[in-house]
């Protein structure tokens, strides 16, 4: 029987590890279910739990090239409060001035002046890293000071609030969706774009006379990912928007409310953003050849060294790309909130790292992947939301969450060891 | 061969390590086809000064000059400019990636839209492994699944692959069972008909008197002197490795 699965999973191509980690992320949901009656698995929870895990898992797939590399950063906490401050001052202070409050063009200046003022700190953080040779550890613990103490002088420590209206659909709720039908239309693109990136990939191995997995292996696996897709969308779609919001949205959009109507949530805009990202970032490490010499140079430095590979450039550029993706994790996080205290994003570096690091990305470098760390992201959220909602007090969440992360970094280095790799 | 301009021409070259001098006024030189074993024991500057040519190391002075014209070489993209290949010591293997991914690493085939080609680099990875070593068919697992001599032919064909004009190996049969010794020597030779010229550094007399054309000999950093391997015996190169001392009666450059 055990013989029969192992063969199963080869023939089918799977990685273990990420069966294991889908296996945990189940039991974890199934244990919850259980013990809130089923309400943890309510298309309102999911919908939740994809929201709030938007921001550490945007994080979550820089800090996999970060941790790749052997290096850390510590400072992305700091860094997605400072800009987020920034940016929320920019649109409650500056840009109503400049281009008069409700602008269209608001969300769209605050949204890349978040993500350059990332790739730039980042970049500049990168540079100290890799040119000055001071370690990252190092380098990433003064950011995360010096950017927390920034973040106060932003404002001198005021809350900035409301922001922008459309900037505010970046953060989901009930108006930041694609709505029903385009997450429907959404989910099939997704759904066809899978099927057919899987069927070029054999196509082309088969041209180079390479061996291809068995057409019914290649079936099932394509099954698993379009149904997998659907499934997701068929979930935010059954979720109703409230009374209140559905009052609110057909105002704004000129229709008339009546009793008995009922509007679904469908896929999160945050979501939408992550699942580009976490695409955007799997291409890059896969497909590219930053990408490439990220992952050779976790594996031996000295050897992509002498390879030819500016290593010294190439950290300047992990940590731009980390920084850029803090900007991103920003939007979301402060959009979520529509306000921005000093507190946001206390702490996130911890879940970020820890969330690359359930992910299976190893801290000796060389090893890591981005689906990895969005399903570590979405670990870390579900237990920690499972407790808060089964009512566990918030220091007791703190210790699960802190033995979890070392039981399961402990299972991967067995893992590991046992696979020889 | 003595009136063609060299093909690799290092002149005085010197590099200390904290007071230590590594390498001290070191003039050694290379013609195309030829090959020319570097000898010493272990820390007489061997590898350092091969390292200077593979732009690993930064002389502090002395000039290096390629087909008779100098060339400034910082950093291992520089020797790859002008088709220097090494085989290190190390293998400076990424042992997390597959041997088509180190064969070409920092010089990746590219698709049209720029992304790596895999497939593409897999299939001339078969190509030079069914020339190199017939044996080999772990081509989808990382190099650190291999043994010694199958990393070490992933080494050897990074360096053949990409048209190597200088090839410098670095103790390249010594992780080596006797039948892969034996391939890398007819590669050697192999190599030479083709105009290439080898910098072989060993520490086994019997290869360099096998292939080697001509020695140099280092110890402390210093170069004893360079022989016509043909002139001296198995004897003459132990005296010059261990105690310094020239043969003599036989032309010694240097």
């Amino acid at each position: 029987m055990q013989n029969q699965a192992k063969n199963l999973i080869n023939k089918l191509g799977l990685d273990p590890r990420l069966l294991g980690m889908i296996g945990a992320l189940v039991a974890i949901w199934i244990v919850f279910g259980i013990f809130t009656d089923g309400r943890f698995l309510s298309p309102r929870n999911f919908f939740n739990l994809s929201v709030q895990t938007a921001s550490v898992a945007v994080m979550a797939t820089g800090m996999v090239f970060v941790i790749v590399t052997r290096h850390i950063d510590l400072s992305v906490g700091s860094m997605l409060g400072f800009i987020g401050m920034a940016v929320a001052a920019l649109q409650v202070q500056i840009l109503p001035d400049l281009v008069g409050l409700g602008h269209w063009s608001v969300w769209i200046i605050a949204v890349i002046a978040a993500i350059l003022m990332g790739a730039l700190l980042g970049a500049f953080q990168g540079w100290i890293i890799g040119y000055l040779a001071v370690p990252a550890f190092i380098v990433t613990l003064g950011g995360l000071l010096v950017y927390r103490g920034a973040m106060w002088w932003v404002t001198e420590g005021q809350t900035q609030a409301p922001l922008d209206t459309t900037f505010r659909l970046l953060g989901g709720g009930a108006e930041g969706t694609l709505g029903e039908s385009l997450s429907w239309i959404f989910g099939i693109v997704a759904a066809l774009a899978a099927v057919t990136l899987m069927l070029l990939s054999r196509r082309n191995k088969a041209n180079h006379g390479f061996a291809v997995k068995p057409a019914w292996a290649e079936g099932i696996l394509l099954a698993i990912a379009a149904g997998g897709i659907i499934g997701f969308v068929w979930i935010m779609n059954s979720y109703p928007i409230s009374k209140g919001a559905m009052k609110r949205m057909t105002k704004a959009q000129g229709i008339e409310y009546t009793d008995g109507m009922v509007w679904n949530h469908g896929v999160a805009i945050p979501v939408v953003i992550l699942l580009i990202v976490a695409i955007v970032m799997t291409v890059i490490a896969t497909r590219t050849r930053f990408g490439r010499y990220v992952y050779a140079t976790g594996g031996n430095p000295e050897a992509a060294e002498l390879s030819g590979i500016n290593t010294r450039w190439l950290t300047v550029k992990i940590f731009s790309l980390m920084g850029a993706l803090t900007g991103i994790a920003a939007v979301i996080a402060s959009a979520r909130l529509n306000a921005v205290d000093v507190g946001l994003g206390t702490l996130d570096e911890l879940r970020v790292i820890a969330a690359a690091v359930i992910g299976g990305t190893a801290l000796a470098g060389g090893a890591g992947t981005i689906y990895g760390a969005v399903i570590g992201a979405l670990i870390m959220q579900s237990l920690q939301s499972g407790m808060a909602s089964v009512g566990v007090d918030a220091p007791l969440q703190n210790i699960v969450v802190g033995v979890v992360l070392v039981f399961a970094v402990w299972v991967d280095i067995v893992y590991r060891r046992r696979a020889g790799a | 061969m003595d009136k063609q301009t060299p093909l690799v021409d290092m002149r005085d070259i010197h590099i200390s390590f904290g007071g230590i001098h590594a390498v001290d006024h070191v003039s050694i030189d290379l013609y195309p086809g030829e090959v020319v074993g570097l000898l010493g024991h272990n820390g007489a500057g061997k590898s350092t000064l091969i390292k200077i040519l593979s732009g690993a190391y930064q002389a502090d002075g002395g000039e290096i000059y390629i087909n008779g014209e100098k060339a400034e070489i910082h950093n291992p993209r520089d020797a790859r400019k002008f088709n220097i290949e090494t085989i290190y010591q190390t293998l400076a293997l990424a042992d997390n990636l597959d041997a088509a991914s180190n064969l070409f690493l920092g010089r990746e085939l590219v698709t049209p839209i720029g992304t790596v080609d895999d497939d593409a680099m897999e299939a001339e990875t078969r190509k030079i492994m069914a020339k190199l070593n017939p044996n080999f068919q772990k081509f989808s697992e990382p190099v650190s699944a291999l043994s010694g001599g199958q990393r070490q032919s992933v080494a050897i064909a990074r360096a053949v692959y990409f048209d190597a004009k200088i090839l410098i190996m670095d103790e390249p049969t010594a992780a080596l069972g006797p039948h892969e010794t034996q391939m890398v020597s007819e590669l050697i030779q192999q190599l030479k008909t083709q105009g290439i010229g080898i910098f072989l550094i060993s520490h086994d007399i019997h290869d360099v008197m096998e292939l080697c054309d001509r020695a140099s000999v280092m110890k402390n950093g210093e170069l004893v002197g360079t022989v016509d391997v043909k002139d001296v015996t198995d004897d003459d190169l132990l005296s010059m490795i261990i105690l310094g001392k020239r043969p003599e009666g036989v032309n010694v450059q240097g």
